[in-house]
């Protein structure tokens, strides 16, 4: 049995993503509801384009609710202003984001540290007011009402987006995709230079990487990734409230990464995943979900400092060596 | 290739009036020289004189107030930090800097791949065939064979710079600039990389700086003394031996 299990998990970590695919197909009927795994996805991929920058290069955004809320709310103006379809407003959302990206991330990488965090924050607070105020194309407080996609028509299907589980399996699709990216760009050269970076700046300057150019890569893919998950997200709700702009909603991938298990590759989805279940059990019994989720939140800071994924890893990785040890492997 | 007439030889390093103020503090003032191609150089002088910021300017870690450096005939005003390991200038630092949560291998890999692939963003790491092979024949010139798969965090003081040793060759310098390379460092971890660099010196040029003057008299041909930020003398072992300038400000003290 143990060498099975040995053997087993050797497999799934050779094939992350084959792992990652078959449990996410499952997923919905692991969950009360298809709406709480639809969230799931979104804010795991989220989750896993923050982490990008946090986890793997180092550098902590306060500011990455810009990135979720352009990209949700240009897919739903190119949608409720342009009427182009649900494709063309995806690609819009995620190209802004990037843009954004290249914007914020061109003034926020020459600082460091708490700095870094600042000037995301005040950035993306400006960016909250300008969607703010642009009521006409936004709908200011109230969001941006009206982005119907009924029907999607995906490689010759045409899929019933108004239910739940074919609306999770056609998200899945575009979560899968960006996860294999995000896989790849970490098994890549490039993310060996990214976590170099992490490590030690000078050092990896020493080496001959350009660390400002690298670092700006690295956070207009992540706001990219992130602006992915906005505009699935304004899909799934219809609407775009005003809150994916919110800096609550940025430090709610810092939650979720640390939750996880920050550096890790599924760590944030993990993250994602525990925090919006525990927020939909929790609500269910008290008004104060967010006091218990800060409880979770502080026990897994202090006693699990690498997360829910990262420790769940460390144990696996523990037994591992301790069979290994008993049988001679 | 001389190395008792440096003036006759190749040049690869020039420095031309090179002057360093960090504010009203003068550290370095108005300091030419020239290093050959294939010599090993050290440059002494006491705690103060001014060795770290004059391998800072050469290294490219901080730019000179006035005058310049110029490598192989360009000047290396413009370049960036990361261009030298591109142009063939590598350095190891006073102050350990490796990776310390990658293994020694993986420290060594990154540092190599900077030669061959530049944001491959979905190339897969299998592709590291070559370069892991690589990897590991730098680190048993370091002698770190058997602690490849240790986090270079994990690693004794001596270890870790001599990964930083392997990191800095992996980018084939020609010139190799070390700042105290056996600082903090055990006799026994001392003898070891003097006998590296003793080695490497064959290959390359190599400036090192360096406090203990003991150290380096038996190893360079070439020495240059900083008091002050200014260059005292600049010789052989024997001329910075008889110098009475030398002996005045520095053999003094010992």
């Amino acid at each position: 049995m143990g060498h099975f299990i040995h053997h087993a998990i050797e497999r799934i970590r050779q094939h992350r993503m084959l792992a990652t695919t078959a449990f996410l197909l499952v997923f919905p009927f692991l969950m009360p509801y298809e709406t709480l795994a639809i969230n799931i996805l979104i804010f795991g991929l989220y989750a896993v384009g923050f982490n990008l920058l946090f986890g793997y290069t180092g550098m902590l955004s306060f500011g990455h609710a810009a990135f979720l809320g352009v990209g949700s709310y240009l897919t739903g103006i190119a949608v409720v202003h342009a009427g182009w379809p649900w494709w063309a407003a995806i690609v819009v959302g995620v190209m802004s984001s990037c843009v954004a990206g290249v914007v914020i991330g061109y003034l926020a990488i020459r600082t460091r540290g708490i700095y870094f965090s600042m000037v995301t924050l005040a950035l993306a607070q400006i960016v909250y007011f300008g969607f703010y105020k642009a009521e006409r194309w936004t709908g200011g407080e109230n969001g941006l009402r009206g982005v119907k996609v009924d029907v999607i028509s995906l490689l010759g299907f045409r899929i019933d987006f108004l239910n739940p589980l074919s609306k999770y399996y056609v998200i899945l699709v575009f979560v899968l995709l960006a996860l294999w990216l995000v896989s790849r760009l970490l098994n890549s050269p490039f993310g060996a230079v990214i976590e170099s970076i992490r490590e030690n700046e000078k050092r990896a300057a020493a080496c001959g990487y350009n660390v400002a150019q690298s670092k700006l890569l690295v956070f207009v893919l992540s706001a990219g990734i992130c602006g992915l998950a906005g505009a699935l997200r304004a899909l799934h709700l219809s609407i775009v409230p005003i809150d994916s702009l919110h800096y609550l909603q940025s430090g709610q991938a810092v939650m979720m990464c640390l939750l996880g298990g920050m550096g890790t590759f599924l760590g944030p989805f993990v993250g994602a995943a525990v925090f919006l279940y525990l927020e939909d059990v929790v609500t269910n019994v008290t008004r104060y979900w967010m006091g218990v989720v800060g409880l979770v939140f502080m026990i897994f800071v202090l006693f699990f400092p690498k997360g829910v994924w990262g420790t769940t890893l460390d144990w696996i990785a523990r037994w591992q060596r301790k069979y290994a040890g008993k049988e001679g492997l | 290739m001389s190395t008792s007439n440096p003036s006759s030889a190749v040049p690869i390093l020039e420095v031309k009036g090179v002057s360093r103020r960090f504010g009203k503090f003068q550290a370095l003032h108005n300091i030419s020289t020239r290093f050959c191609a294939g010599e090993l150089t050290a440059i002494i002088g006491p705690n103060g004189a001014g060795k770290s910021t004059f391998f800072n300017v050469i290294s490219g870690g901080i730019p000179p107030s006035e005058g310049q450096v110029v490598f192989e005939g360009q000047s290396t005003d413009k370049l960036a930090q990361h261009d030298y390991a591109r142009i063939g200038i590598a350095k190891s630092f006073q102050i350990t800097n490796v990776f310390k949560h990658l293994s020694a291998h993986e420290n060594v890999r990154v540092a190599l791949q900077m030669l061959t692939t530049h944001y491959q963003l979905l190339k897969a790491r299998s592709s590291y065939g070559e370069l892991n092979d690589q990897a590991d024949a730098l680190l048993s010139r370091v002698g770190l064979t058997d602690s490849r798969r240790k986090l270079a965090g994990d690693l004794a003081h001596g270890q870790q710079r001599s990964l930083e040793v392997a990191m800095a060759l992996a980018c084939r310098p020609k010139l190799l600039l070390m700042d105290e390379p056996t600082a903090g460092m055990s006799p026994q971890e001392t003898v070891i990389m003097m006998n590296l660099i003793t080695e490497l010196a064959a290959e390359r040029t190599i400036i090192l700086v360096e406090h203990k003057m003991k150290l380096v008299m038996g190893l360079c041909k070439r020495l240059l003394v900083l008091h002050h930020g200014e260059l005292l003398a600049e010789g052989t072992p024997d001329d910075i031996r008889n110098n009475a300038e030398v002996k005045r400000v520095y053999l003094g003290q010992h």
